[in-house]
């Protein structure tokens, strides 16, 4: 497919979800919501991971400030629930990228799996504060948002909210799509592939990575704002380390450095999550089930699947054994 | 806060730091070999205390339980590492446990949409299982496994995808109950020193933490495997290079890892409970320990396990709001100073 | 798997052929009762989870699956324990499931999450289990949909704090799970136990989850006279035990779920002796608890908890109140009011509501024995009642005008007026 065939049927799948869910029934509708809130979570994973290389184990902290400022704001100073709302989006996306301004001086060093550890950790600090500062996150019991921005939009009628944050989740791509085809977003690509030769080349990758890094919260923080309000509820639940597992699984379930795949994966994980488990008490063996078989047999995602079909069907009628394919496939940018 | 009130909140925070070093120095092997941290690692802990109470319920034998359990999770270490952390060989079981797993899925998903056609008995259910899972097993063997060996992130992926499915199980075969794992009774007492009451269960722990430490320190410093074991540690390819088969090394650590986890679940059972919810519990400590001491290193899994232990018990005995954050700034403090923790190699 | 599953999914994605699904399951019978049941079946909690659905059931099995006359389809969703899936659960439920009412929540945060579901979707939502005190008192007018079945956290402490007192206990330290459902039981036995002369010197608030008590322990001042613990899950079986390892043997006075029978029968002999406070117990000896007692035991292999008591009481409420309406379920509004006029014999004993929707109810001052009971012939643990205090209210002996205008038992409320 060529790149405006695949803008154009992104563009087409955005439209039909647009019209097409807000006439489904209220519990699609809820669903479809709160998969886009953390499809913009993914997405900003994605951009760590699949346009830079770095496998951030710790999203959740930024998604965590995000939803918790708007979360403090709303019921402790009624602030944001009106017009100022926009002002909590623009504070939510700053509180966040200047955490991962902070957290990025720390994390940047490292490389790797030391990435993961260190990000991983840094996203325990803020757990652990979300949990025993009770005076200001409310402990465990967390913060109830009880009521939704009005500004003239009525955001507590459910189909209103959802086109809100369609927009917000559409902006997201559209911004960060236009982020990876920048000049910036090339280098970071460059960066992933082969740190040392862009260091040769003169860039400073180090700065390149930060700029990712932060970016990345902020967008983790915009998704935090919408799930405040989105959830209603907001406690240390929200920021565990099965949250920023969850973004990054998510991420590589639809296809890491594909930008729409980490919302692929996000529609996919909340379906299992919390619409298969309406019909079937063992959801959790399908979810489970659903990781290990993609990263066993689909190293590049759902996003990777007609490339890995074409791949077997080439291998089977070549040589029916294992094939070079696979291992080219295999160090492919996942 | 006199005297008595710091030493026996020392004693406390290092027998907590002592089975904190039972889960962290296994993981910190397997992470040093492989280079993978295991998501897993939480679960064995939760498996080698829930093996140990059917043990016990079974035999009446709190002493047997510790082996048998351990030895059990370590084999389901192994099956993990052979099976699917490695794409080399063992193809057809691989291929069988998938099919069979995907089989018995199919039939509940056949039994959900359509409870008529299984009618609840277990013939049918069998049949459409079996059924299915012949149809898997020859639609994967036309499929070969993209290789996973030197893909970290896909490797650490896959271990929370079966930390999930652990879960899960555990929840099935023992149910959600909130159980405890008694010991003898000569543990159950306390050892009065100077008016401090010593429990003796946590002397007991920190004495088989020593004990373990030793042996492995002894395993790791004096035998082949041990030599081995190191070089991989230090630099793989180049272990390799001189001929070490660091294939099996790989498994041996695995396995020794799962099995010292398991350890920990018995003996942090009668002290934690065993519960769900225990194996996320436990994994952000058993990183905390790890990153702390270094990763791969013995040693600094024993100061890891020590520090995490004496930060978290002061931290909540003197500052209860900000507890869980003096206990991961320290490490983050320690990480941005040198990424590979205390002890850690590059 | 792969492949398939995402195939499988597309409907969801594009909703058409969902939507179709959903309006045809909404045809289906209208005159049956369609009761939502929301428990943790996955995750940390499904056993508690599993006790509620079990209890209900019970009741469903022992009558026919017939509550009042009407056929009664019962939809159990799994809120996984978290109070977020909870409200996706509930609106789950009413919207595409169109229940008439929901029951359940296990959380007292679940609770807090449900009961705005109940107004914006004017569904009737009974509490089974979630005892947050506000919800039937300063914030009752909120929910004109909500009633309770169960209890409130203070309820049973209230009079726990005057036993203790009577006890001849001066000086209390009390030791409690840091979250709102710590903060009420503490504050109920805080405010009766020093309204009565008592003083509660110190308060300890290990986190909810805590297991090992090292840090805490030592910490326990050594002039008190008793200990008030209120312990959940998990954290109730090491306290007892580590305690009394370290050499500590003054007595507990307990919050109920400290030593509930869900944790009980895993407790070791070193909790004999310790005394708590719950509007149930297992081992009240009367005809009718007897019977749900055994019933329990022979359908599901263990000893019923409150978790299966309370439901099993509210499907004996709704029954009568079925009856009553005369096998057709008459709206929320009315429904609360044929609830409001019930008064049943419970194996808890007798209940009624109060007008603010929350059960006035028999508290049950327990110390675990060791013994045979019902027949059984193995000694087990079991929580003997030592005192009965009668038809107590939520609001205790202060009246209710009064009680309302203290604000809601915190972590600062009553303050801790004898603490260094």
């Amino acid at each position: 497919m060529t790149q405006t065939m695949k803008i154009v049927s992104v563009a087409a799948v955005l439209v039909v979800l647009a019209v097409i869910v807000p006439h489904s029934s209220s519990f699609v509708v809820l669903l479809t919501t709160r998969a886009m809130c953390f499809a913009i979570l993914a997405m900003s994973v994605d951009l760590l991971l699949g346009f830079t290389g770095l496998s951030s184990m710790g999203q959740a902290a930024y998604f965590g400030v995000g939803a918790y400022l708007t979360a403090i704001l709303a019921a402790k100073f009624h602030f944001g629930l009106g017009w100022d709302f926009w002002l909590v989006v623009l504070m939510g996306m700053a509180i966040g990228a200047a955490l991962a301004a902070l957290f990025g001086l720390f994390a940047i060093r490292a490389s790797g799996v030391y990435f993961l550890m260190i990000t991983l950790a840094l996203g325990q600090c803020v757990w652990g504060l979300a949990y025993r500062w009770n005076s200001l996150t409310g402990g465990d019991n967390g913060i109830n948002v009880t009521n939704r921005p009005n500004f003239g939009l009525d955001l507590t009628n459910e189909r209103t909210f959802f086109f809100l944050v369609f927009a917000f989740f559409a902006a997201s791509l559209i911004l960060l799509y236009i982020l990876v085809r920048s000049p910036f977003g090339r280098s970071l690509e460059g960066i992933r592939e082969r740190e040392l030769r862009m260091q040769i080349l003169g860039y400073n990758t180090w700065l390149h990575k930060y700029i990712a890094f932060i970016i990345a919260g902020a967008f983790g923080g915009l998704a935090g704002v919408l799930w405040a309000h989105t959830n209603g509820l907001i406690s240390p639940e929200t920021v565990v380390l099965t949250t920023s597992v969850d973004s990054l699984l998510m991420v590589v379930l639809g296809g890491a450095g594909t930008l729409v795949g980490a919302a692929i994966g996000s529609g996919i994980v909340f379906a299992l999550r919390e619409y298969l488990s309406t019909l079937v008490p063992w959801w959790q063996y399908a979810l489970g089930g659903v990781y290990v078989l993609t990263i066993l047999y689909l190293p590049t995602g759902l996003m990777g699947f007609p490339a890995r079909l074409r791949q077997i069907r080439g291998a089977s009628t070549k040589n029916p054994s294992k094939s070079g394919d696979a291992k080219k496939l295999a160090s492919a940018p996942s | 806060m006199n005297t008595q009130f710091w030493v026996i909140q020392a004693f406390n925070g290092v027998s907590y730091g002592a089975l904190l070093f039972l889960v962290g120095s296994g993981l910190s092997l397997i992470f040093g070999v492989m280079r993978i941290v295991n998501l897993s690692h939480g679960a064995y802990f939760l498996w080698g205390g829930y093996i140990a109470l059917s043990v016990i319920a079974a035999t009446g034998s709190w002493a047997l339980s510790i082996p048998v359990a351990a030895l059990a999770v370590a084999l389901i270490g192994i099956a993990m590492e052979r099976l699917f952390l490695r794409s080399e060989g063992f193809e057809y079981l691989r291929n069988g446990v998938i099919g069979l797993g995907l089989g018995v899925m199919v039939a509940l998903a056949v039994t959900a949409a359509w409870p008529h056609f299984i009618g609840g008995g277990w013939a049918q259910f069998g049949a459409v299982t079996v059924v299915a899972a012949i149809a898997a097993y020859f639609a994967l063997s036309r499929i070969s496994l993209v290789p996973i060996d030197n893909d970290v992130l896909r490797q650490v992926l896959l271990t929370v995808g079966f930390a999930f499915l652990f879960q899960q199980g555990a929840l099935d075969i023992w149910g959600g109950n909130n159980m405890d794992i008694t010991p003898p009774a000569v543990l159950s007492r306390s050892v009065v020193i100077g008016g401090i009451y010593f429990p003796a269960y946590r002397i007991f722990m920190i004495a088989l933490a020593v004990a373990i430490g030793a042996v492995l320190w002894l395993v790791m410093e004096r035998t082949r495997m041990g030599a081995a074991v190191r070089a991989t540690v230090d630099d793989a390819q180049m272990a390799r290079g001189v001929g070490i088969d660091t294939n099996r090394v790989s498994m041996f650590v695995f396995a020794l890892g799962a099995f010292l986890a398991a350890i920990g679940g018995v003996t942090g059972g009668a002290f934690l409970g065993i519960y769900p919810g225990l194996d996320f519990e436990m994994l952000p400590l058993a990183f905390a320990v790890v990153i702390i001491g270094g990763m791969g290193s013995l040693g600094g899994a024993a100061i890891g396990a020590l520090a995490v232990g004496l930060a978290d018990n002061f931290g909540k005995a003197l500052f209860p709001e900000v507890s869980y954050f003096t206990l991961y700034a320290p490490m983050v403090l320690i990480l941005a100073i040198k990424p590979t923790g205390l002890f850690g190699r590059e | 798997m792969t492949s398939r599953l995402p195939r499988k999914l597309n409907p969801l994605l594009l909703g058409s052929a969902l939507a179709l699904g959903l309006s045809l399951a909404s045809n289906a019978q209208a005159e049956e009762l369609r009761i939502g049941f929301i428990a943790p079946v996955t995750g940390i909690f499904a056993q508690i989870g599993k006790d509620m659905t079990d209890g209900f059931q019970l009741y469903l099995d022992q009558h026919g699956g017939k509550l009042g006359g009407a056929d009664v389809k019962f939809i159990v969703e799994d809120d996984q324990g978290k109070p977020d899936t909870g409200v996706i659960k509930a609106k789950k439920l009413i919207l595409q499931d169109k229940v008439n009412m929901f029951i359940g929540g296990l959380l007292a945060s679940t609770g807090y999450a449900l009961a705005p579901v109940s107004t914006a979707e004017k569904t009737l939502y009974i509490s089974s289990i979630s005892s947050a005190d506000d919800l039937t008192q300063r914030q009752l007018d909120k929910y004109p949909y909500f009633a309770r079945t169960s209890w409130t956290s203070s309820q049973p402490e209230q009079p726990l704090g005057q036993w203790a007192c009577d006890q001849g206990y001066k000086k209390v330290v009390t030791i409690a799970a840091d979250y709102a459902f710590g903060y009420e039981s503490v504050g109920g036995f805080q405010k009766v136990f020093e309204d009565c002369g008592g003083k509660v010197i110190q308060k300890i608030w290990p986190p909810l989850g805590t297991k090992d008590f090292g840090p805490y322990i030592p910490n326990i001042k050594a002039d008190a006279d008793a200990i008030f613990s209120l312990m959940v899950g998990p954290m109730a079986l090491q306290f007892p035990k580590q305690l009394r390892a370290a050499g500590i043997k003054k007595p507990i006075t307990a919050g109920g779920t400290s030593y509930d029978e869900f944790v009980l029968p895993f407790m070791g002999d070193e909790v004999i002796g310790d005394v708590s406070a719950l509007h149930y117990s297992a081992a009240i000896e009367t005809p009718a608890n007897e019977a749900f007692v055994k019933a329990y035991r022979t359908k599901y292999g263990k000893v019923p908890s409150y978790y299966s008591e309370n439901n099993y009481t509210t499907a004996m409420w709704l029954d009568e109140a079925m009856k009553q309406a005369g096998g057709k379920y008459p709206g929320p509004e009315k429904f609360i009011k044929i609830m409001e006029g019930i008064k049943l014999d419970a194996p808890r004993g007798p209940v009624r509501m109060d007008d603010m929707r929350n059960p006035i109810e028999n508290v049950y001052i327990k110390k675990v024995e060791k013994k045979k009971m019902f027949g059984y012939d193995k000694a087990e643990l079991w929580n003997t009642v030592i005192k009965t205090y009668p038809a107590v209210s939520q609001f205790w002996t202060y009246g209710k005008e009064k009680f309302l205008k203290q604000p809601v038992y915190s972590r600062d409320f009553p303050a801790c007026k004898y603490c260094e």
